[in-house]
């Protein structure tokens, strides 16, 4: 944080934005947009920008509009994306809005990661992050904390995450960009053909005058279109004439990845190139205070011991003389006197200070101690850190040489990752080239926050004659993660003579407020939501849906616990404390004719339903669910109702939903990272157990309601309400709560 | 020291020490990365080959048990004339990758499997499947498995 980049800006990272904050920051943002062209277009602000980005991108016969497309001579179109897609099919979606709103023939566009340079900065996305400017008001409501206080601090934005892609990137500036190339199109086209534009129509990458019968290609027009200023706020279509958008055409980037072809970063190479891995501080906050280099350097392969701060590396030819070499070492390191915290003693704090009762935050409203009165019902959740387990680990290769450094590799933010690296290494920005490749899976990991690996590789990369690839081995990924929070919460609620909430207080522990990225989606009298802060030395960050996993869980358990105590069923329950007529009602009742909720069961399952707003999605399972013989569940069937306002790609909305609620599954059943004397007690895959085909979901039935409300998120929203969907299926088939998370190490102990 | 074998029906000399894992020679020496490294420790299996016909999770395999042996990498699953395999085309019919990154693993896993019983029933897929996907793709790759197991069965009667 030292280095601040935009010294015009205080940092606020600790509290929750007030309003005031968001001005300003919002005029900051709009400084981004003004660097990087206003709505789009740096040819109207910036021509040293404009001359950048075409320089990046534009080849002989190429025409770049707006940054972010380019048509060539021969029809090919080429989209730039500021988005990493991690696997959730966002550039499809993006391509998809982009070529709808251009009319583009579908099999002629490409879409290719924008460059990690200034000109390409999301403006979309900084505009959509904030609602003051960007017509969409409230969209900040939906976003981490972590996000904005990243944005505050940065102006290097290209980031994915927040399942933003589609509703910001997407709406903000692909759907208007293709509109208003489309009209520079038309208007070249009208003055070849000596017609009006209105007598002319578009379809399939060409501008077509219906009544003569005559066309023209996209690429005949485009050298000259590109000279045009473009209209920045330009009239979209109508959702009912849509052919690509809302339809499930094909992912592009599925071929690569069936054949082998695909290249993440962890399979770049280069001539000359070495391999290190790494070794940091078992206990978070441990220095490096000793090693013997020798026994490293008596493997065959290896070349260099590298000592930082906090970790060692070892570099060799290849992967495995680095990894012999780095467990052939027996380095010492200190605790930075954290080598008392534990998952026991976390909890034990969480527990004090709730139990004290002086939150650091609160949201909510009325008198709720009043409210509750003497005898209210009460529960304590407790949830554990969770490790991302993207399925590559870590890798990027740098290399340093005539004073230049380049670093390729897949991470959530490239341009912020340059910016880390010309911090480290102090050279220009101008020297520092950040090429992104492929991601294998993120869920969070790869955000800017915490990217040590950039650090790292840099730190090796400007003391090497060669190129190094830094891998991470799936031993230093688990024990150095970035965990979602460990978490604790008190949650009390009375239930009046009506049969309806009277009262509801959910006091939580962990890092920092949840308030930012969770929804409460009840409509109570009296509610409070109070959070106590308490950090302990590990890192805890943006785990996919960030606060709302642990947060749906607590209150979806609890509102089933209300509503048992109150001797009602689940449904009508919930039924009863959403406002009529509101989407999150459409949502439940869906859900609850789609399951067949209310009708008998087989032996042994039981029927949970849970329903959670993230990312301004709704979405609600029902979960069949049953315990096999050795006291674990088996999850039978799931039926989902999502209301995301409107969908682009059906089919790739459903899979990320599926995946969404594989995760949620996975991490309420089996996942945990404790942490002992300081450090993490998982060494692997083998005892962090991550949910295998066998106890998937076998039927996932999955429908989307389009309320024609503000686009929401999709990658995101389906993991929140599978844990208490399974834990409150749990509790009807066997009448025991599930209150503490995994479900597996409560079935063992 | 030179380790001889066959790797996608090519012969191949590979320079490497002999606990060298097979994932490293095929990824390192041989520059076919089509092949992932997951975990390090057979648990995921993002790194599984065919070893003389056999799933293999290669990153456990040291280079030196494979001398002499035929290894079948993701490369190596296409047709000559670059068609893919028909657990490939139902992997992309059914659009089962997310990130992507397993599924090299999760069709050779697959092509073994069906290789070995024809066409797979659920709980053979259950037994056989066990290559972790964090992007939960799970699903889909059971769909996939019987789609292209019932397309195989349609291209013979096709053929009759």
């Amino acid at each position: 944080m030292a280095d601040n980049p935009n010294p015009d800006f205080e940092e606020t990272t600790e509290t929750a934005p007030k309003k005031k904050g968001f001005k300003r920051r919002a005029f900051l943002i709009g400084g981004i947009a003004v660097v990087g062209g206003g709505l789009f277009g740096i040819s109207i602000a910036d021509s040293n920008a404009a001359k950048t980005a075409a320089s990046l991108t534009q080849g002989k016969g190429e025409h770049l509009f707006a940054t972010w497309l380019k048509i060539a001579d021969d029809d090919r179109i080429t989209i730039y994306s500021p988005h990493t897609d991690i696997g959730q099919g966002s550039n499809t979606g993006l391509a998809q809005m982009l070529a709808e709103e251009l009319d583009a023939a579908w099999e002629k566009v490409k879409l290719v990661s924008a460059p990690a340079e200034l000109p390409f900065a999301n403006t979309g996305l900084g505009r959509g992050f904030l609602g003051e400017i960007s017509g969409y008001p409230g969209v900040i409501n939906g976003i981490p904390q972590s996000f904005l206080s990243f944005l505050a601090r940065s102006m290097n934005l290209q980031i994915t995450g927040g399942s933003t892609a589609l509703r910001f990137t997407g709406q903000v500036t692909f759907q208007r960009v293709g509109a208003a190339v489309r009209l520079a199109l038309i208007e070249v086209a009208a003055k070849r053909l000596g017609v009006q534009p209105s007598e002319l129509m578009t379809a399939d990458s060409k501008v077509i005058h219906a009544q003569s019968g005559k066309s023209l290609r996209y690429g005949e027009l485009a050298s000259e279109a590109a000279t045009l200023s473009l209209d920045n706020e330009p009239q979209l279509k109508d959702p009912k004439n849509y052919k690509l958008m809302r339809t499930s055409v094909p992912r592009l980037d599925l071929p690569a990845k069936v054949d082998g072809s695909a290249q993440y970063g962890m399979d770049f190479t280069i001539p000359g190139m070495r391999v290190a891995t790494i070794m940091a501080a078992p206990v978070r906050g441990g220095k490096l205070t000793s090693v013997d280099v020798a026994p490293a350097m008596a493997v065959k392969g290896v070349e260099k011991v590298i000592k930082l701060d906090t970790a060692v590396a070892v570099v060799g030819k290849g992967y495995w003389a680095a990894l012999s070499g780095l467990r052939a070492l027996t380095p010492q390191f200190s605790d930075g006197g954290n080598g008392g915290f534990s998952s026991t003693s976390i909890f034990k704090a969480y527990d004090d200070l709730i139990a004290k009762g002086e939150p650091d935050g609160e949201a909510g409203e009325g008198d709720v101690l009043a409210a509750l009165g003497a005898k209210p019902v009460e529960a304590k959740y407790q949830v554990p850190f969770l490790h991302h387990a993207m399925m590559e680990p870590f890798a990027l290769t740098a290399h340093h040489q005539d004073g230049k450094l380049n670093i390729w590799g897949g991470m959530q933010d490239p341009l912020a990752s340059k910016m880390k690296a010309v911090e480290v290494s102090g050279l220009d920005a101008d020297a520092v080239t950040f090429h992104p490749m492929l991601i294998g899976g993120s869920f969070g990991r790869r955000l800017p926050m915490y990217m040590e690996i950039v650090e790292q590789v840099t730190k090796l990369a400007m003391q090497l004659p060669y190129p190094v690839k830094l891998i991470w081995s799936r031993e230093e990924e688990v024990a150095q993660g970035a965990y979602r929070p460990q978490s604790a919460a008190r949650l009390r609620g009375q239930v009046g003579s009506d049969g309806k909430i009277a009262a509801y207080l959910n006091d939580y522990a962990q890092t920092e407020s949840a308030e930012a990225e969770t929804t409460f989606i009840y409509d109570l009298p009296v509610v409070a939501r109070r959070n106590y802060d308490y950090a302990s030395n590990q890192i805890t960050g943006a785990w996919r849906s960030v606060n709302s996993t642990q947060q749906g869980f607590y209150n979806e358990s609890f509102i089933d616990e209300l509503a048992h105590a109150a001797k009602v069923d689940p449904v009508e329950f919930r039924r009863r404390h959403l406002k009529p007529g509101s989407r999150h009602l459409a949502v439940l009742d869906e859900v609850a004719k789609r399951s067949g909720w209310g009708t008998p069961t087989a032996e042994g399952v039981g029927r949970g339903v849970a329903i959670v707003e993230s990312f301004k999605t709704i979405v609600a399972h029902v979960i069949e669910a049953r315990l096999k013989e050795d006291g674990t569940p088996k999850v039978l069937k799931v039926t989902t109702v999502v209301d995301a306002g409107s969908i682009v790609n059906p089919d790739a909305a459903a899979a990320q939903i599926e995946g969404g609620t594989i995760m949620g599954l996975s991490s309420a059943i089996g996942e945990a990272i404790t942490i002992e004397k300081g450090a993490v007690q998982q060494t692997n895959l083998t005892d962090y157990p991550i949910l295998q085909l066998a106890d998937a979901p076998i039927q996932h039935d999955i429908h989307f309601l389009n309320s024609g409300a503000p686009m929401g998120g999709i990658g995101e929203p389906g993991v929140p309400p599978a844990a208490p969907a399974l834990a409150n299926a749990l509790f009807a088939a066997t009448g025991k709560r599930v209150r503490q998370l995994p479900i597996l190490a409560q079935a063992k102990a | 020291m030179a380790i001889e074998l066959t790797v996608n029906g090519k012969a191949v000399s590979i320079d490497a020490e002999p606990d060298t894992p097979l994932l490293w020679a095929i990824r390192e020496n041989l520059a076919l990365t089509g092949t992932k490294f997951g975990c390090g420790v057979a648990a995921c299996g993002a790194c599984s080959v065919h070893v003389n016909g056999e799933i293999t999770r290669s990153c456990s395999v040291p280079v030196s048990e494979v001398a002499g042996k035929s290894v079948t990498t993701i490369e190596g699953l296409k047709a000559a004339d670059g068609t893919l395999h028909k657990v490939q085309q139902a992997w992309i019919e059914l659009q089962v990758p997310q990130c992507g990154y397993c599924q090299s693993g999760q069709i050779m896993a697959a092509v073994a499997l069906i290789n070995q019983t024809g066409s797979p029933s659920d709980a053979q897929i259950d037994d056989a499947m066990t290559n972790i996907c964090r992007c939960g793709t799970y699903p889909r790759i059971r769909k996939a498995i019987h789609a292209a197991t019932g397309k195989a069965a349609a291209a013979v009667q096709g053929d009759a």
